[in-house]
């Protein structure tokens, strides 16, 4: 039996709730409201309360509302169909809400289940196989899109059957893979893993090797990047950050680009909309859409679901690295990630540490970084997602091991970047924002 | 405000603050409007039975035997087409003497747009100030501040743009305003004939700080209710933001909130976030344009409130005062429109970017000799016509006082630059320098 529960406090968007049973750190629940189920994500338990961050306004919510657990944390759906989505932080498709206006409780799905994909099976009946390992694949524009043993898989299995080579839908059983207790389990191309928890189906993460192009000449002539590694865009507004993020996703080398507006402009992501499906990718000659993933919270929209969305990204990312591929996640900006963490922590009445952040922040980001890095996957092959985020001031986001003194780092660390840029644009002598496309 | 039956009513504050009443209290939902004593309040916390509500009008002479009577919705404004040519106080009650609004009640402070829906800003909105149309080119959907010290003449400037302003409707959100100030406004609408394309919502300093936290959602209601119903081009005023800022700090304060930096509340990123990002072109051609004032303390952008900002907004404008024109100009060195490209020489002449960019470095290199002058080097041909540059380039285009058109700006431009310098000195491609060079 789920555990149920009724409101008893209300702050913002952080609600307490009070228990009839067992509850986890991270579960979801939804809270009835007018009709609506709002999501809402534990984040602290105390006896028999738990405070939950709620993913949408709390307007018109009562104590005494009542509210039902879901036993199980925020999950994303992975499957064919991701490339050129555009979600909000909790994945909901932003292109089939209906109305203007984001409506409260509106939840959509992240794939199209009705479309065909053309499945060619890989793997063979009698296969010993183990998460994350390929049974088939499907092309998903030009990309070979690997249908893989679900990341949540444990121990070992044999493939029973694998479905011809034909046309299917998502949701369509492509192979039956049997347990060691001889158990037949079904397969889809779709599988669920929830955000907060890295995917670490693959054999190692060894140190990234080969330098990852990002187009930017300045970048990769005297502050290369590794496949795989961890860079970061510290500066003040306006100083460009946002600017250099696009033209890398325009440019970068790299299979997979998901892109995730954290708490930025919403214009800034309709210049993506406007321009990408424009666009030519320079490695493949195909639109550049087409490789690219769009996670958008922009700064109006949840709080809660900010935090929510770089993760959300980051675990894309991490799926399409099991298939072989070159990912690369760009975050603007993690500093208004960190603003969200605050807030829910200054709610909490948590004590603070410097300028009111968690005092556990820098942990919460290192966390984070690492989820990056280039693998090497079970079947010998290698995939990479490569992560640089940005942010404004204060630069608190820094993981952990990156050095303090920022001249210290270029050029010694293969995997770690760091690209100040001056505020160029408010410096007598250069006009304030010249037009890029003339710096060309 | 009408009484009605299924009001609850209490008579016992269990606790009172400058700005909040907390009392036990059964049913009541977040964001809830109430009146205690009669002056109006909003829920802002639930805790078990105690609730804890934000007075808008203070606390003063509130006794704990107030009668508290809950009104079960939260702030809302009636909209119609009445509302043109109108002043409301915060609660959207007329303070022109005028009868009461007649029309639908919507509820403020409503939901955001589906990113995925907005359309790229593309309409110029001419200001006829140079330093604003030439350097830092206004678009609808666009969200600006000026950045200005409180001694400067903001509101002047700020009226001039919006009765030039090419827009339907011209909403007033001002907060704090002295009474001169909204006197000011009154009589330049009034006085311009355009009373009838404007809205105003004003809290002047004689009102309670705490009133104006609802200004911003009830001007944005009113722009929503003209965008989205009626499709039409609205200009939003908030002046002065900081000042809102302060009364979000003083309520966050007063609800014993853990500060952030410069003691605001840790959610000031989200709550300015909430307000700009109304900023939008929607699809069906009506826009919400926000042109808004944040007064800097010392000319101080790191303090929060325009740090902050700056992360939200597109731009900033400057307001500086030139002692060598004597005038006060739009400083082309801090100030940023992010959106003028898409404009500049799509919908103004195709020389606009160039002459843009020459100007403002021509500019900076009379900086520069200026500096040498002051240190005593000698100065050489070339810093002496810059120098004389950049007096009438301020007088004649930066000065806040010009009043001119886009194209009559450009022509200025090539009439001054060649006035002191030859075409190579100003760096403009040579096919517009053929075309518009002034020879004489
Ligand atoms: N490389 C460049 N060359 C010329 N102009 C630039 C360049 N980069 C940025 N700009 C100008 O500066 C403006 C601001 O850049 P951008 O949006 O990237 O800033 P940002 O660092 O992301 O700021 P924020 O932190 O506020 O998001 C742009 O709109 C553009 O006009
Ligand atoms: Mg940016």
């Amino acid at each position: 039996m789920s555990t149920h529960g009724k409101v008893t406090g209300i702050v913002s968007n952080l609600v307490t709730v009070t228990v009839d049973g067992p509850v986890a750190e991270n579960e979801l629940c939804y809270i009835s409201v007018g009709g609506n189920q709002l999501l809402a994500e534990v984040i602290r338990v105390t006896g028999d309360k738990a405070s939950v961050q709620v993913f949408e306004s709390t307007r018109g919510l009562k104590n005494g509302d009542s509210v039902e657990f879901l036993g199980k944390m925020l999950e994303v759906t992975l499957g064919p169909g991701l490339l050129s989505g555009i979600y909000d932080g909790l994945q909901n498709n932003l292109t089939t809400m209906t109305g203007v206006f984001l409506k409260r409780g509106e939840y959509t799905d992240p794939l199209d289940r009705k479309v065909l994909w053309a499945f060619t099976p890989l793997a063979q009946p009698g296969d010993k196989v183990i998460a994350a390992d390929w049974l088939g694949e499907v092309k998903e524009g030009w990309l070979p899109h690997k249908i893989m043993v679900p990341f949540s898989f444990k121990g070992e299995f044999t493939v029973k059957s694998v479905a011809p080579a034909g046309n299917y839908t998502v949701d369509e059983t492509i192979a039956v893979l049997t347990d060691k207790d001889g158990e037949d389990i079904p397969v889809t191309m779709v599988q669920k893993w929830p955000v907060k928890v890295a995917v670490k189906c693959y054999k190692e993460k060894p140190r990234p090797t080969r330098i990852m192009e990002t187009g930017v000449r300045v970048i990769d002539t005297f502050n290369p990047i590794a496949e795989g590694g961890t860079g970061f865009i510290p500066g003040p507004f306006g100083c460009g950050k946002t600017v250099l993020q696009h033209a890398i996703a325009k440019q970068g080398d790299a299979d997979v680009i998901v892109m995730a507006a954290c708490g930025e402009r919403a214009n800034e992501v309709v210049e993506i909309f406007t321009e990408f499906p424009e666009l030519v990718d320079p490695h493949t000659g195909r639109k550049l859409m087409e490789r690219t993933t769009i996670i958008c919270n922009t700064s109006n929209m949840p709080v809660a679901a900010r935090e929510a969305s770089v993760y959300t990204a980051m675990t894309i990312c991490e799926y399409y690295r099991a298939m072989g591929l070159k990912c690369l996640l760009l975050a603007d900006s993690t500093s208004r990630w960190a603003q969200a963490l605050r807030e829910m922590s200054n709610r909490m009445e948590e004590l603070p540490g410097q300028d009111a952040f968690p005092v556990d922040l820098s942990a919460i980001i290192s966390n984070f970084y690492a989820r990056a890095g280039m693998v090497l996957l079970n079947n010998g092959q290698t995939g990479a997602v490569t992560f640089i985020g940005q942010e404004g001031r204060p630069l608190l986001l820094r993981p952990r091991a990156e050095p303090r003194r920022p001249e210290a780092l270029p050029g010694r660390q293969p995997d770690r970047l760091l690209l100040q840029i001056p505020r160029v644009s408010r410096d007598p002598g250069i006009p304030a924002g010249k037009d890029p496309e003339e710096l060309g | 405000m009408a009484t009605k039956a299924y009001q609850r009513t209490y008579t016992q504050l269990q606790a009172i603050t400058k700005a909040t009443v907390t009392l036990n209290a059964r049913g009541v939902a977040n964001d809830e409007l109430a009146t205690v004593n009669g002056k109006l309040a909003q829920v802002v916390k639930t805790k078990g039975d105690a609730v804890t509500l934000q007075v808008f009008s203070g606390t003063e002479g509130v006794p704990t035997n107030a009668e508290v009577s809950f009104q079960g919705a939260p702030p809302t404004l009636r909209v119609s087409d009445q509302l043109s040519g109108r002043f409301f106080n915060a609660y959207g009650h007329p303070i022109d003497g005028g009868p009461e609004i007649e029309g639908e009640e919507r509820e403020v402070g409503g939901p955001s747009v589906n990113p995925y829906k907005r359309r790229q800003p593309s309409e110029l909105i001419p200001t006829g100030i140079a330093g604003i149309d030439l350097n830092n080119t206004l678009v609808s959907g666009q969200k600006i501040p000026f950045f200005a010290d409180p001694d400067q003449p903001y509101n002047r400037v700020m009226a001039d743009v919006a009765l030039r302003a090419d827009v339907d409707k011209i909403i007033l959100g001002g907060m704090g305003l002295t009474n001169d100030d909204y006197l000011f406004f009154r009589h330049a609408f009034e006085s311009a004939g355009a009373l009838d394309k404007i809205v105003s919502f004003v809290n002047t300093t004689e009102e309670p700080p705490v009133e104006r936290l609802l200004i911003p959602d009830m001007a944005l209601a009113a722009a929503e209710y003209f965008a989205v119903d009626k499709n039409e081009k609205v200009l939003v005023l908030l002046t002065d933001m900081t000042l809102y800022a302060d009364a979000l700090s003083i309520v966050s304060n007063r609800m014993d909130q853990i500060p952030s930096k410069d003691s605001m509340p840790g959610s000031l990123y989200s709550d300015l976030a909430k307000i700009y990002e109304k900023a939008v072109q929607l699809p069906d051609g009506g826009s919400i344009t926000i042109i808004a004032v944040t007064t800097l303390n010392d000319g101080d952008i790191t303090h929060a409130i325009p740090d902050n900002t700056g992360y939200i907004t597109e731009g900033q404008l400057f307001l500086r005062a030139d002692p060598d024109s004597g005038k006060v100009i739009v400083d082309p060195f801090r100030s940023l429109s992010r959106l003028k490209q898409l404009v500049q020489g799509k919908k103004t002449r195709e020389d606009h970017a160039q002459l843009m960019n020459a100007g403002v470095r021509l500019y900076a290199d009379a900086q520069n000799a200026k500096t040498k002058l002051e240190n005593g080097f000698d100065l050489s041909d070339y810093d002496l016509r810059c120098l004389d540059y950049a007096k009438e380039y301020a007088t004649r285009l930066l000065s806040i006082d010009v009043n001119i058109t886009v194209e009559q700006m450009l022509d200025t431009a090539w009439e001054i630059f060649a006035k002191y310098f030859s075409p190579a000195e100003t760096g403009i491609k040579q096919v517009f320098v053929d075309k518009y060079w002034k020879k004489d």
